[in-house]
């Protein structure tokens, strides 16, 4: 299921990296974030929305990298550069990211910032729309997101592009021991 | 048709921008579709869609208001309406009662369809379009001329223009640049936006949920940041259960743009928290304007399948020609045809219904299984209904209606044709007929006619027998092709008889929505066909196959005259296309081809009547290639020649391109010989070819099999 996932959604311009456990996972997220040039400065730094991923982590404090914040607001979101959350599930055969986003701070931090981060449980990938539809109803999410690949537009001579009004990278770390907490 | 009307035509087929853009388009998207649709049944998929839209269609009412009940638990303000003025009334309402200043909107055909934008900013509200296709024509003061690529017959060029003027800096053509340009520019909009409006892609009763689907991004901004979202939702969007979104969006991105999945997807349920804490005011507008009658109407209620992905004007080969804004302002292509002559009235779609050549490739493609050519033909048939016929129409049908008098006058024109004709074809025309051969010369009407020819015609006295039909084109232009299938079939042992009460199939009747007159010419040929008692009525043309084995039954039906369905029902079940009947013959041992010769290479087009209607497409080729022919296929094989009957006539400015393209195409496979099995296409290609002065041979199947016959 996660090769298949994995193919589909770097299909369409995501890049998919898959950890044991999640320390390792955290370590390449904060090398990623260093490499990418994450700052204290408009435009530069990550916002990292409440998940679950975040449980009994250690984190490093603002001194050991500035830039890394996890207060979401509407005003942070619109000047960031990175937005980190978490989907809970994700659909092998179009390579679809799924989040119960009722709460506005994910939607916030994957929609405004140029670059989401987006952790999963592997072991929450499932085939495909229909098994998706049977486990995740309205009645548990006022707002299910689906998210395939970055944000895109072919709206100037069929040319794709990527990068319109959402992000224009997606990466997402796939954690197999995060366990399917939603 | 309008001289306005043939103007916008006109110009569009002289923009070579538009043209060049959507034809480029139009060759990737076949591609690409197949490529989405890889390892699907799509016959199952669609069937399945079009079952439980149709099941919703029949059910909109109970639909509306379950899904009003379920989404007014969840919070929501559901608020349905008729009424297109009421509908704005309401959103100014809304606006108005929030002192909303500013509108960020992402794509809706349904707001297009009320004129919503024009009226909120007459009302002081500034209103931004985020779609990036729907901002540039915002922009450019223009309207969508596609359902899902409202851009698309701009350039690159046009665009950076635009976007110079709005951000006052001379910007390049770079379309990752523009891009970017359109994502500063409508970044602070969306953040100072008071109100959102959406539409809706699918509603869903038993959840009163809405689902979004876009590329860039947009609809998540429009439903998170403004404190207001309203979403305008045409009640044909409603589903009756939460499954059935799926095969929905298993099918829209693959049919609209050939993804597996649009970027987002979100499905709203009820409101949901703003980013202050506070709850969103969530409106959702159910639109019916028209529709609950559409339901009601036994042809048209199909029509309410439609999922908007488009895919009917993307494999449209007028469409690509002529694009959208040809088509009017709003809902454009094959299912805008429709659409405009029910959402705004029969009478504007007078003339784009003419635009429609019945190829059928929309019907081949759609997921939502719509007759789309059928219900513009039912749209011609109403009109004349309403309007009756055009003067000089009415005189030709009052000929065709009356058989001696119509074979009389197809004699008269062979001696009149005469000294315009040279080597078999008409080059040109006098005067104000002048667009008749306008790229195409016309065959001559042969001085004898097959219907004289066949008296002379010596055949064995054979037990087993078959009706001949040959139609107006075989009889009056190409009696040859007549001939060489009496050859065929008496060296399979059938005698072929040709009643002579036999006329017009009254395909162009039909195809101009005279279906009295078709009626008319149904019953003379029934009362003919039927006359002699034989195994098979066989055509060597597809129109007239169709005419036979389907339309005589639903021109019957059309006009709900049931006295000769039953008649009409045997000879359709007698009728046989010439491929067809001679593969079975050769696959019996009945008829033997002489084998092993190398003829050289031909290539085949696949009419449409043939391929698509009657669904023969292997037949053929199998025959040729038995006989001893290589087979070369060209590029597009199975797209229109452009001849469509009466079609060529009316439009030959966009007849005159899409021959071209086939010409082209047929040039560019290398083939010396192509090969069809209609007459019609025949008389298109061969003309096409005249004017054009290639040496490629044209000919029907028929002929080349008759030189290929063994002992």
């Amino acid at each position: 299921m996660y090769e298949q996932f994995k193919t589909r959604a770097e299909a369409v311009s995501a890049e998919v990296h898959r950890f044991g456990a999640k320390p390792a996972a955290l370590n390449f997220i904060l090398d990623f974030l260093k490499a990418e040039g994450v700052a204290d400065a408009p435009q530069a730094y990550a916002l990292w929305a409440d998940c679950p991923f975040l449980d009994g982590l250690d984190l490093p404090s603002q001194r050991e990298l500035p830039g890394l914040k996890f207060q979401v607001t509407r005003e942070l979101a619109a000047m960031a550069k990175f937005g980190i959350s978490q989907a809970g599930w994700a659909l092998a055969d179009t390579g679809t990211l799924v989040q119960d986003s009722t709460a506005v701070e994910g939607r916030l931090v994957s929609t405004l910032t140029e670059i989401h981060i987006a952790l999963l449980p592997t072991n929450t990938i499932l085939p495909d729309m229909p098994t998706l539809l049977t486990l995740v109803h309205p009645d548990q999410s006022s707002y299910i997101a689906m998210i395939t690949g970055p944000s895109r537009t072919a709206d100037i001579e069929r040319v794709l592009t990527i990068g319109v009004h959402g992000p224009s990278r997606l990466i997402i770390v796939c954690v197999d021991e995060l366990g399917g907490a939603n | 048709m309008t001289t306005e009307f043939k103007e916008s035509i006109h110009q569009a087929v002289n923009n070579a921008n538009l043209t060049g853009a959507l034809g480029k388009f139009s060759e990737a998207y076949k591609v690409n579709r197949a490529k989405a649709y890889e390892g699907i049944d799509f016959e199952e998929l669609r069937g399945r869609i079009a079952e439980l839209k149709s099941s919703a269609a029949a059910h909109l009412d109970e639909l509306s208001l379950e899904f009003a009940r379920n989404a007014e638990a969840r919070g929501a303000k559901v608020f349905r309406s008729s009424n297109p003025a009421e509908i704005r009334e309401y959103i100014l309402k809304v606006a108005r009662d929030n002192g909303v200043k500013t509108v960020v909107k992402s794509k809706s055909m349904a707001t297009e369809e009320i004129h919503l934008n024009p009226f909120l900013e007459k009302a002081g509200i500034t209103v931004g379009e985020t779609d990036l296709g729907e901002w540039i024509i915002q922009l450019a003061g223009q309207t969508p001329s596609h359902m899902v690529m409202p851009a698309i017959h701009m350039t690159k060029e046009e665009v950076s223009d635009l976007f110079s003027k709005e951000v006052n800096e001379r910007l390049t053509a770079d379309i990752p640049r523009l891009v970017k340009v359109a994502r500063e520019q409508l970044r602070p909009m969306f953040l100072e936006a008071d109100m959102g409006i959406s539409g809706g892609n699918i509603a869903c009763a038993e959840t009163g949920s809405i689902v979004l689907m876009t590329n860039e991004g947009n609809a998540r901004l429009v439903t998170t940041l403004p404190k207001i979202h309203i979403a305008l939702v045409g009640i044909e969007k409603l589903v009756e259960h939460y499954r059935d979104i799926a095969p929905i969006l298993k099918a829209l991105p693959r049919s609209a743009t050939a993804q597996l999945l649009t970027s987002y997807v979100s499905i709203i349920s009820g409101p949901t928290p703003n980013p202050d804490g506070s709850l969103k005011e969530l409106h959702i507008i159910l639109m019916d304007n028209r529709r609950s009658e559409m339901a009601a109407d036994p042809k048209f209620k199909q029509a309410l399948q439609c999922i908007r992905c488009a895919s009917c004007l993307n494999v449209c080969p007028v469409f690509r020609l002529v694009g959208g804004h040809v088509f009017g302002k709003v809902y454009t292509g094959g299912i805008g045809t429709i659409l405009t002559a029910w959402f705004d009235e029969l009478k504007k779609s007078e003339d784009i219904q003419g635009l429609c050549i019945q190829c059928g490739n929309c019907k081949e493609v759609c997921p939502g299984k719509i007759d789309i050519p059928e219900l513009i033909m039912e749209i011609r048939r109403r009109l004349v209904k309403d309007q009756g016929l055009p003067l000089l129409q009415k005189a030709i049908y009052s000929v065709v209606n009356n058989r001696k008098l119509f074979h009389g006058m197809l004699r008269a024109a062979s001696l009149a044709g005469k000294p315009l004709a040279s080597g078999g074809l008409i080059r040109h025309l006098p005067l104000f007929l002048a667009d008749l051969t306008n790229g195409r010369s016309l065959p001559a009407i042969a001085s004898r006619p097959f219907r004289d020819r066949f008296r002379e015609i010596s055949q064995p006295k054979l037990q087993e027998k078959a009706v001949f039909y040959a139609g107006c084109l075989i009889d009056f232009a190409y009696p040859e092709q007549g001939e060489a299938l009496v050859k065929i079939l008496n060296k399979a042992g059938i005698e072929v008889v040709f009643p002579e009460e036999q006329t017009c199939c009254g395909a162009p009747a039909r195809y101009n929505g005279a279906y009295e007159v078709a009626a008319g010419n149904a019953v003379d040929n029934i009362k003919a066909l039927l006359s002699v008692d034989a195994a098979y009525v066989v055509s060597a043309c597809p129109t007239c196959t169709v005419a036979l084995a389907h339309e005589f039954i639903s021109t019957f039906e059309s006009l709900g005259q049931d006295e000769w369905l039953p008649k009409a029902r045997e000879l359709a079940a007698k009728t046989v296309d010439f491929s067809t009947l001679v593969k079975k013959l050769v696959d019996a041992g009945r008829l033997t081809l002489k084998e092993g010769a190398q003829l050289g290479a031909i290539t085949y087009h696949a009419s449409c009547h043939l391929k698509r209607t009657l669904k023969v497409a292997a037949e053929p080729r199998e025959l040729l290639q038995k006989a001893g022919y290589q087979l070369k296929e060209m590029f597009e094989c199975d797209s229109c020649c452009g001849m469509g009957g009466s079609y060529s006539i009316k439009l030959p400015e966009i007849s005159g391109p899409i021959l071209q393209r086939k010409l082209h195409n047929i040039k560019e496979s290398g083939a010396a010989t192509v090969v069809m099995d209609c007459p019609g296409c025949v008389m298109q290609i061969r003309g096409g070819m005249d004017q054009d002065g290639a040496t490629i041979r044209v000919r029907h199947t028929v002929e080349l099999l008759a030189d290929r016959l063994a002992d």
